[in-house]
């Protein structure tokens, strides 16, 4: 009767520790959280950019084949070894060998620091959300001088947006050694931008669950509303032709492919381990390969339509300063040559110009007119901060009802960034937990709470006055060669060291169906093989270019232009042990490993116990 | 005599018209822009216009300088083109040979530059005098900056939410250890109920007298 009761308190504990982890409400919320995982300001404001740069609807064919190629694979692959295993990415690679948990390790390192950085974007935009609700946007207009004679000259001579983003904003540095101060007002947005993630993420998925429903869908409902608004707005068109036509020519250009697999990578989130965690709380029988396809189409399909509105917004902008550009060429002639008010217009400037070149040829050139390329302006587009806060307020201001827009636009990019943020501290709570690291005595509520804490407490580096340069660094160097080096040690090691017919096998007893041949060659050879290249020729691209970053210098002699200044020696350092730190986790573990092995080895080879058996004999 | 009044007039109006000309150094040029202003609705400018630009300068002049009483015969014009801009000076009410210098000209104008725009039904930009910039509109400066109340109107909610959940799981715990103690016993009556009941998947099936049940059947 006691063994008895001892197999049953057994049993309990067991299915108390499989009942235990936590698990999706439904496959909705699972879905909808890798989606918004996935799906994150990259989307809005990088791929559009690329899309523009390399010609168009071209670069759609390079970035469908790096999609099929190597996204999809690596997202599946992430998915269901997450969900067979039942881990987060430090156990997964710890079960499948002791000497690969170092590419767990090197996952979560990266998606912490990933998630310190990518937090003080998403305090930028809170800042521009809470300026959204003046009369007038506060950077249309710049602010006058102290005698009231004139506008700040460092505003004049750039523009009003560009000062509010730099001075009033970030009141940038001219260079990353002088620090500045901690910016007060960065502080509090920083702080508020770690409550909303404290408040999403206190109980891991169940609270996270829970908030996806709204930052999710949140941004697909603006994006519609901003192409219905968008294309009524003159020159939308311009811009959409501009972004859409394709130039071939573009692809004979090895970056392009490049470009597009760097992007397809960074895009999907792999190897921050996040996915990996994500999957780990489903259960067991469920098709990962059709999550896979799904989360990968809907990303490619986000990105897709995003840059509709964005570039149709961006044509806008540009039809209002080449208006702007020919209306002061009117102006300058009307004034100089005393004709009739509104006599000339821009359709008939051309004609006017001619007659009065012709008449008086000296006198139009002393005016110094501009030359109006409506091209030039669809060319100044930019990526990154440089969209949203400077390209996008500027298109905004011209827009009616400027406020409502800019509120929207803000909400937006912050619902994308925070599901974002949701994945890269799950990344890092998961296998934090899996690895029993959290006192029991501690709730996870408080546990959540230290990790953003200390998050906070490291990101105040990025309120300084040089913080912009700091964020520029974290995100080059972490967000790309450490992620490169897991994701090719991730796909290595299911398909050569757990084995790929065995991971098959799991997929069909999970799916009921075998992978097909795509996916086999994709897994054996090709993604491994594409991940090879790219981190190559990355590498190789790095090395050329020498480490050197644009400053925002108000004294400088070209100002407006930033002012390209190397990094110094110490920050080089810096750089370079960002890249390293992680992935060196990944040979250290090893080592670590395997002098622990051999420890045993000599122990057993000069002590042999005839009693230490490993197989169990007690059966008589 | 009558001869000689005649030649000192014209002499005199002919005096007049030298010293206003371009780039005077004592005027200044105007420039009105009424249709890119007022659109359809854009008046004609013709002789009346001009005169009640003469008379409203006259009236500014009249407010900085007090006392001297300025007429409109006092703003003499010239050079109109059909951009609608000319060049005007202004002549001392004492003394008709005098002009007044372009410091007090352009402080006048300043002062009353709104009512000069307003009787014309234009701006600072659509009534333009060259080199007199309008002075700038100082942004409003709110006491406390919009950006801290939305600031705080947020952060409050989300104070809250933090504060409500973690008051709410600390309750679920404490509902949890409540009952944990009375469902444990629960469980297990439950189990040793079940086992007790002989469920066929727990106990070896006997398979002697289920044989001998089917086989013998008499």
């Amino acid at each position: 009767m006691a063994g008895d009761k001892e197999m049953m308190e057994k049993e309990d504990g067991e299915e108390k520790e499989i009942s235990e982890r936590p698990k999706w409400d439904n496959k909705v919320q699972y879905l909808l959280t890798c989606i918004g995982f996935a799906v994150g300001l990259g989307n809005v404001w990088r791929f559009p950019y690329l899309c523009q740069t390399y010609g168009g609807g071209a670069f759609l064919i390079p970035y469908l084949i790096a999609l099929v190629l190597e996204g999809l694979p690596l997202l599946h692959m992430e998915l269901a070894i997450g969900q067979r295993l039942r881990l987060g990415s430090v156990g997964v690679w710890n079960s499948i060998s002791p000497y690969m948990g170092g590419v767990g390790v090197a996952s979560m390192m990266v998606s912490f620091l990933v998630g310190m950085f990518y937090n003080m974007i998403l305090a930028w935009i809170l800042w521009y959300f809470f300026h959204s609700f003046q009369n007038p946007l506060p950077w249309r207009d710049c602010p006058v001088n102290l005698n009231h004679t004139a506008y700040i000259s460092e505003c004049e001579k750039s523009s009003s947006v560009n000062y509010f983003w730099y001075r009033e904003t970030l009141n940038i540095t001219p260079n990353i050694q002088t620090s500045g101060s901690l910016e007060w007002w960065l502080v509090l947005c920083l702080a508020s931008a770690w409550c909303f993630v404290y408040i999403g993420f206190v109980r891991g998925i169940e609270t996270i669950g829970k908030a996806i429903y709204a930052t999710v869908t949140f941004p697909y409902l603006v994006l519609t509303i901003f192409l219905i608004r968008a294309l009524t707005l003159p020159g939308a068109a311009d811009g959409l032709v501009y972004l859409f036509t394709p130039n071939w020519d573009t692809l004979k250009n090895p970056e392009v492919w490049l470009d597009a697999a760097t992007q397809i990578f960074f895009s999907l989130s792999l190897a921050f381990g996040g996915l990996i965690a994500f999957s780990s709380y489903n259960a067991q029988k469920n098709n990962c390969e059709r999550d896979a396809l799904i989360v990968g189409c809907v990303n490619s399909f986000t990105s897709i339509y995003a840059s509709i509105p964005i570039f149709a917004i961006l044509g806008f902008k540009a039809n209002e300063n080449y208006n702007t550009c020919q209306n002061w060429n009117i102006l300058q002639l009307t004034n100089a040559f005393n004709i009739g008010d509104e006599n000339i217009t821009v359709e008939n400037y051309q004609d006017w110009f001619n007659q009065l070149n012709a008449t008086d040829p000296s006198e139009v050139e002393s005016l110094d007119l501009k030359t109006c390329d409506l091209h030039t302006f669809l060319e100044q587009s930019a990526s990154g901060t440089g969209l949203a806060f400077i390209v996008f307020t500027e298109a905004v201001i011209n827009m009616p009802g400027s406020q409502v827009w800019a509120v929207l636009f803000f909400i937006m990019l912050f619902c994308l960034g925070l599901s974002s943020m949701f994945g890269n501290l799950q990344g890092v709570l998961t296998p934090l937990m899996d690895l029993h690291l959290i006192p029991t005595w501690m709730p996870k509520e408080i546990f959540t709470g230290l990790i953003c804490l200390a998050a906070f407490t490291i990101s105040l580096i990025f309120t300084l006055g040089s913080g912009n340069y700091w964020l520029e660094i974290f995100n080059n160097y972490i967000g790309s060669m450490p992620l490169l080096i897991v994701a090719f040690f991730e796909i290595i090691t299911v398909v050569y060291i757990y084995g790929i017919n065995r991971f098959n096998d799991d997929i069909e007893w999970m799916t009921g169906r075998r992978p097909n041949i795509y996916w086999q060659a994709t897994w054996r050879f090709i993604s491994p093989l594409m991940l090879l290249v790219v981190f190559v020729a990355y590498v190789v691209m790095q090395a050329e270019k020498s480490p050197t970053y644009s400053a925002w210098n108000p004294d400088y002699v070209y100002f407006p232009l930033a002012e390209v200044l190397p990094y110094p020696g110490w920050v080089v350092a810096i750089c370079g042990l960002l890249s390293a730190i992680p992935v060196i986790s990944i040979p250290l573990v090893a080592l670590y490993r395997f002098i622990c092995f051999l420890k045993n080895y000599i122990k057993t080879r000069h002590n042999p116990n005839p009693y230490a058996n490993d197989v169990s004999s007690g059966d008589l | 005599m009558l001869d000689k009044i005649l030649f000192l007039l014209c002499l005199a109006s002919a005096l007049a018209d030298e010293r206003c000309m371009p780039d005077t150094p004592h005027g200044f040029q105007v420039r009105l822009s009424i249709k890119t202003a007022l659109g359809d609705e854009a008046y004609v400018w013709n002789e009346n216009e001009m005169f009640l630009f003469r008379a409203s300068l006259a009236f500014a002049m009249r407010n900085h300088m007090n006392g001297q009483q300025f007429e409109v015969s006092n703003i003499i014009v010239c050079n109109e083109t059909m951009r609608v801009s000319f060049w005007f000076i202004v002549t001392s009410p004492l003394d008709t040979s005098q002009l007044i210098d372009q410091e007090n000209v352009e402080a006048a104008i300043r002062q009353s530059r709104n009512r000069i725009n307003s009787a014309f039904l234009l701006t600072d930009k659509t009534l333009e005098f060259v080199d007199i910039l309008p002075t700038l509109a100082t942004l409003y400066t709110h006491p406390t900056p919009p950006w801290l109340i939305v600031f705080g109107v947020v952060m409050g909610a989300v104070g809250a939410g933090i504060i409500i959940m973690l008051v709410s799981s600390v309750v679920q715990k404490k509902r949890k250890t409540n009952g944990k103690p009375q469902d444990k016993d629960d469980d297990e009556e439950t189990r040793v109920k079940t086992v007790e009941n002989g469920d066929a998947h727990d106990g070896v099936h006997n398979m002697s007298f289920s044989e001998d049940e089917r086989f013998t059947k008499m």
